[in-house]
């Protein structure tokens, strides 16, 4: 049962940019693509923690900005030869409305 | 995924690293486009011949070497015909056709039949006991051989004579090189690099017969001997040829294909025959042969773009560089040698510790370079010969090189050959030599960027790319890293900086996605690397036109502020010229209390630096500092930075001008400027040079007659004094021609570039003349500054603190109460 909560308007987000969610348990970076895609990871890039929500976006990944890891927004896996991976989740968009549903539990995104 | 039966058919002949490479290259390129059938005439998948020598040294195994195993053609649905020979094209009917007589269709052929070792046509040339050395088969011959006998004969002191002799020396054989003249690699070395060579060789208890014609070879069942034309005999019992390749035409000249000394091919890579494509050794391309491995995949490169039928990419032929694969010898030889009367030589030689360097300049740009001993800057001295950079303001230190190589960070190494596993090569990074050529040998890595990308060594501050491509030759043996001659901006596109300049001047592109759709970027929306300096190519070109795109600009730029490692930011106000006065450090002490900033420091650039201050408080931070009237100090900025200044006539006993006014008048005419890369800058009021004028980006020392102006120093990753560019009267002209070269620099440089390799690119003299010679340039180059200046010169710390520009950067999008 997947529980989803408003967190805002798509044009909140800027294109090819992010916004953050705070949560007790840490910030979640949620992030817009050029075709208006809405992915949202843990602001946590797996190599040393970096803030994911001020790395540079481009197609539908995000470079940290701290070393340049790149992330893929949909599963947080980073991309090859890189290795790690940071916790994804679920968003969804409806009439220009956000909706993000919040993983606690660890999971490991398929690839 | 289309089927098999629906796809244009691809046939490959030949099983080498060319055609693999091609076919690699393809499908990354166009992974479903053919249906592919690889041809090769050993019983082997694709493996790097260029460590046949190791193999022979035994250093490496066979499966060491190993490019694709049999199980890679598997998992790319390629059919590999492995032991089977074409005996011809028949063109008529788009076939190849086996020596069994099988017929195979092709709609694309691409011949990649390399070459064949030359046999010298003497007598006894068929017995056994004499061979060539091209191919594994080769290998294990004489790794046979050198179990049961003692005498080895190589005919010919090239790189591949040298390499048998030396691995048939460690497999415990005596060893005589054979060679026609008296200077050994001729081709690639002169005289004394030949001798210096030949020395360490017979060191090692190599011996040479030279200069020596060889007459006969000699035995019945078995060769027994050698017989020159001087009379003398040698026994052996193993003869190599190592004379020369030929390239292997023969099937394409049967197929009435245009062969000279080679297949010829068009810049696409492409036969006289429009459908029929040939790579590697077999070609000739504008008369140009090749035999080494980076021509071959710089056309691989072209040949599989033509292939995939994408872009434009065109092969224009390579300079080729040389290594000698002898452990513990360093040579490395690039481009043009020859004694010529248009040429000048620079030569350094230190017999006592073996090193020799000889690099000839034609025309103010290096031909050509011999070094023997020490190595390290044979990459960049190659690099300046492809790129034919105008190098006379460095030829006082030009034989000492250096500048591929940082000045620190790697514990004065300069040689990776005497390095152990566990010697630190990049010391930002941490990473051990060990580490780079595990990764190399396991990964198949073949280019800087593929190390990079796979261990991190060489990706932070470059300082040690040197040592990485040194150990990058070593482990493959071959020069693979040489940077192609145009360097493309990432991997997003195929053009270079310079052209993706030009390209938006030349059509007046004004949005980034304007330049990527005009140039076929690859990728939608670039990346990290493209975006930002695209973004600052369509600023600088377009003062007061172009929107500065926010969502393309680092970090740092876009918050206006250094981003720290715990993702907290550093706050650095303005001090013109380094001078500040108390009111400011009082509100500078308030504000750090206010906000509990936990560190203040004083940085290199006379400036004070706020760190650790969270991001949603920097608005509030920048409210405060603005109403002490201090704006941002751009530290952060690929733009200007600080001017630093000594305090000059004001104070000084030996001022002989005001620098610290000085200092000022500039900072406040050029801030807020963006460059492309950052600029720092420094004014000393005598020359004691107290502010250190000589090792920043524009330097001015005073002098008592007026102001002398220097350019393009370092000091961080390179230590590099400046340049002196002029010297005048006055401050207005001082500020005028710092600014018209400023402006140069923003209208040249590549992005991330720093004014002193921006100045070894374009040469001291051209900028001397734009920017001092030519008065009516300078007046323009000035004027354009002063323009774009108007644009720029609003702080971007009040537009957030008091407009609230941006706002959503330092806000929340939700807070939220999680169960």
């Amino acid at each position: 049962m997947t529980k989803w909560i408003e967190i805002g308007t798509l044009n909140d987000i800027p294109v090819l940019g992010s916004r953050v969610v705070r949560t007790a348990s840490g910030d979640i970076a949620v992030f817009r693509t050029s075709d208006d895609e809405v992915f949202a990871l843990d602001d946590r890039c797996p190599h040393k923690g970096g803030p994911l929500s001020q790395g540079i976006v481009h197609n539908k990944r995000v470079t940290c900005p701290l070393h340049n890891f790149v992330i893929e927004l949909k599963s947080g896996t980073a991309v090859a030869p890189d290795e790690g991976c940071t916790r994804a989740h679920p968003t969804k968009v409806e009439n220009g409305v956000v909706w993000l549903s919040v993983q606690t539990a660890v999971a490991v995104p398929a690839e | 995924m289309l089927n098999k039966v629906n796809k244009p058919k691809l046939v490959v002949i030949g099983n080498g690293m060319a055609g693999i490479r091609t076919v690699e290259l393809l499908l990354d390129r166009a992974p479903d486009l053919y249906d592919i059938t690889v041809f090769g005439s050993e019983p082997y998948g694709n493996y790097n011949r260029i460590l046949l020598s190791p193999v022979l040294a035994g250093e490496k195994t066979v499966d060491d070497i190993m490019l694709n195993t049999e199980q890679w053609y598997d998992d790319n649905g390629i059919t590999l015909r492995k032991g089977e020979m074409i005996e011809m094209i028949d063109r008529r009917t788009c076939e190849v056709v086996t020596k069994e007589g099988a017929r195979v269709p092709y709609d694309r052929l691409l011949i990649a039949t390399g070459s064949n070792p030359i046999m010298l046509p003497l007598p006894g040339k068929d017995l056994p006991g004499v061979i060539g050395f091209r191919d594994i088969q080769d290998v294990e011959h004489m790794v046979q051989a050198s179990t049961s006998y003692k005498n080895a004969v190589v005919i010919g002191g090239g790189l591949l004579g040298l390499e048998a002799a030396n691995g048939l020396m460690k497999r415990g054989m005596t060893v005589t090189v054979v060679h026609l003249l008296d200077t050994l690699m001729e081709r690639q070395l002169d005289q004394v690099a030949g001798g210096l060579l030949r020395k360490s060789l017979e060191e090692r208890g190599m011996v040479f017969k030279m200069p020596a014609q060889t007459e006969a070879i000699l035995g019945t069942d078995r060769v027994t001997g050698v017989r020159f034309a001087d009379g003398e005999e040698l026994p052996a019992d193993l003869v190599v040829m190592a004379v020369g390749i030929r390239p292997n035409f023969e099937l394409a000249r049967k197929a009435g294909l245009h062969c000279e000394r080679g297949i010829v091919v068009s810049d696409t890579m492409q036969t006289y025959d429009g459908r029929i494509y040939a790579v590697g050794e077999c070609v000739q391309h504008r008369r140009q042969t090749y035999g080494l491995v980076a021509p071959l995949f710089d056309q691989a490169k072209v040949c599989a773009n033509h292939l995939a039928m994408k872009g434009f990419a065109t092969y224009d032929g390579s300079v080729v560089s040389t290594k000698l694969k002898v452990t513990g010898i360093d040579l490395f030889s690039a481009g043009d040698f020859a004694p010529g009367a248009d040429k000048e030589e620079i030569v350094m030689q230190d017999a006592s510790r073996g090193v020799y360097k000889r690099i000839i300049l034609r025309d103010k740009k290096i031909v050509g370079a011999v070094l023997y001993g020490d190595t390290i800057d044979g990459p960049w001295y190659f690099q300046h010969l492809r790129d034919g950079t105008d190098v006379s303001h460095m030829r006082e230190r030009l034989v000492f090189g250096a500048a591929n190589l940082g000045d620190g960070g790697h514990s004065g190494n300069n040689s990776v050959a005497a390095m152990s596993d566990d010697t630190e090569i990049c010391g930002c990074n941490g990473v051990c030599k060990g580490t780079i050529v595990k990764a190399i040998s396991e990964k198949k890595l073949f280019t800087i960027d593929d190390v990079r990308a796979h261990t991190k060594a060489s990706s932070s501050c470059g300082s040690c790319t040197g040592l990485v491509e040194q150990v990058l030759a070593f482990t493959l043996g071959g020069d693979y890293s040489a940077a192609p001659k145009v360097k493309p901006m990432c991997a997003c596109t195929d053009h270079s900086h310079d052209d993706a300049r030009r390209v938006i001047v030349e059509n007046g592109l004004k949005t980034i996605p304007d330049v990527m759709k005009f140039m076929d970027w690859k990728t939608a929306n670039g990346c990290h690397s493209c975006r930002p300096a695209l973004n600052y190519y369509l600023l600088a070109t377009w003062p007061g036109e172009y929107r500065d795109d926010q969502q393309s600009r680092y970090i740092n730029e876009r918050v206006h502020a250094n981003i720290q490692k715990d993702g907290t930011y550093s706050v650095v106000p303005r001090m013109w010229g380094g001078v500040t006065t108390p009111d400011e450090l009082r509100a500078i002490a308030d504000v750090a209390d206010k906000f509990n900033i936990p560190t203040v420091k004083v940085t290199g650039g006379q400036r004070i630096d706020l760190l650790g201050v969270k991001k949603e408080d920097l608005p509030a931070v920048w409210a405060d500092l603005n109403a002490a009237g201090m704006v941002s100090g751009h530290a952060y900025a690929k733009g200007l930075r600080t001017v630093k200044t000594c305090v000059g006539s004001e104070w000084c006993r030996f001022g002989t001008q005001d620098s610290t006014g000085l200092g000022v008048k500039l900072e406040k005419f050029m801030w807020g400027s963006w460059t492309p890369a950052k600029v720092k800058l420094a004014v000393s009021g005598c020359p004691r040079n107290c502010a250190e004028a000589t090792c920043k980006d524009v330097g001015v020392v005073c002098v008592d007659s007026g102001y002398e102006i220097h350019f393009a120093g370092a000091a961080g990753l390179h230590i590099k004094g400046t340049e002196f560019l002029t010297k005048v009267a006055t401050e207005e002209e001082t500020l005028e021609i710092i600014a018209a070269l400023t402006q140069l620099y923003r209208e040249q440089g590549w992005y991330l570039e720093r004014m002193y390799k921006w100045c070894d690119r374009i040469g001291l003299d051209a900028i001397r003349k734009q920017v001092v010679d030519d008065v009516a340039n300078r007046k323009a180059l000035f004027s354009r500054f002063a323009h774009s200046q108007q644009f720029s010169q609003s702080d971007p710390w009040a537009a957030r603190a008091q407009r609230g520009v941006d706002r959503n950067e330092f806000t929340p999008l939700a807070e939220l109460e999680l169960a």
